[in-house]
């Protein structure tokens, strides 16, 4: 599965839309990770708050968001452009990758409540895809 | 044995009492078919399925997907024994319908998804906790006559 060309420009105008509120858009998905899937909160043991709307929450969910958007510009190459993310991720962090796959379906969520009658399935497709895609770069360096 | 608490039970019983289930369930089965186009494979006899437009627009779907809501409610009614309340949907899918259980999950997804754009900040995080717990047992109930 790759994304056409078709795709990638839903993709990309669809993030660029909803930039204004980016930061949002990754506190509320990482609360929902930690409380829909309480398991995820082992990556977080050296946290001292772990509320939902707490502060560490807050601030991470807005990293990550920052990493799909860097993701997002660099969409043409995913594997190439996430390589720093990637060697992160596998051997510093150990996040197991099926993580990813619970954080995107997160994102599409939250996605879908803050912008009910923009993310259409036409969009949702596209958007799933691309974070399908991403959370295969970030394993690239794995094994 | 599934336990349920009152939150839990309180949060299910708020969302499905603000759904209108032709609504939610055209939206939710023809997403599924969208964004997991593998799917289609099970709706052979529904017509015309060849793009986006034609499948939001396909009433077969639609009266399909409240059929697919009806059958949420009767979990809903019987939460505390999913298991037996499904059992026969659990054969008609396995052995009438062969589908993959994997399906479930996917349909699963889109349900959650299109429940958040319906309720917004309303569907808070414990809400979307407790909705996809339900949605899990549904799913094991469904698939556990397989063999």
């Amino acid at each position: 599965m790759s994304l056409s060309a078709k795709e990638k420009v839903i993709v990309k105008d669809f993030f660029e839309k909803v930039s204004t509120r980016s930061d949002e858009i990754g506190a509320e998905a990482l609360a929902r990770l930690i409380v829909v899937y309480p398991q995820t909160k082992s990556y977080f043991a050296h946290w001292k708050d772990l509320s939902p709307k707490g502060a560490p929450v807050r601030k991470h969910g807005i990293t990550v968001m920052g990493g799909v958007y860097e993701a997002v510009s660099k969409i043409d190459d995913l594997a190439g452009g996430l390589l720093t993310l990637s060697e992160l991720h596998a051997f510093m962090l150990r996040v197991d990758p099926v993580n990813f796959k619970i954080l995107s379906h997160c994102i599409l969520v939250v996605l879908s409540m803050l912008f009910a009658e923009e993310f259409t399935p036409q969009i949702h497709v596209a958007v799933d895809k691309f974070l399908a895609l991403l959370a295969l770069a970030l394993s690239e360096k794995y094994r | 044995m599934v336990v349920w608490t009152d939150k839990e039970r309180a949060a299910i019983s708020d969302i499905f009492s603000k759904l209108d289930y032709d609504d939610v369930g055209q939206k939710c089965l023809s997403r599924c078919l969208i964004v997991y186009p593998w799917t289609q494979r099970y709706f052979g006899a529904f017509g015309n399925l060849y793009n986006a437009e034609a499948i939001m627009n396909n009433p077969m779907i639609a009266k399909h997907g409240t059929t697919v809501m009806q059958s949420l409610e009767r979990a809903l009614k019987n939460m505390d024994d999913i298991r037996n309340t499904y059992a026969e949907l659990s054969v008609l899918h396995s052995e009438k319908l062969r589908v993959d259980p994997g399906n479930f999950r996917l349909l699963s997804d889109c349900l959650t998804i299109v429940i958040a754009a319906k309720m917004g900040t309303a569907f808070t995080p414990e809400y979307q906790a407790s909705f996809q717990k339900f949605l899990s047992v549904v799913v094991s109930a469904l698939g556990r006559q397989y063999h």
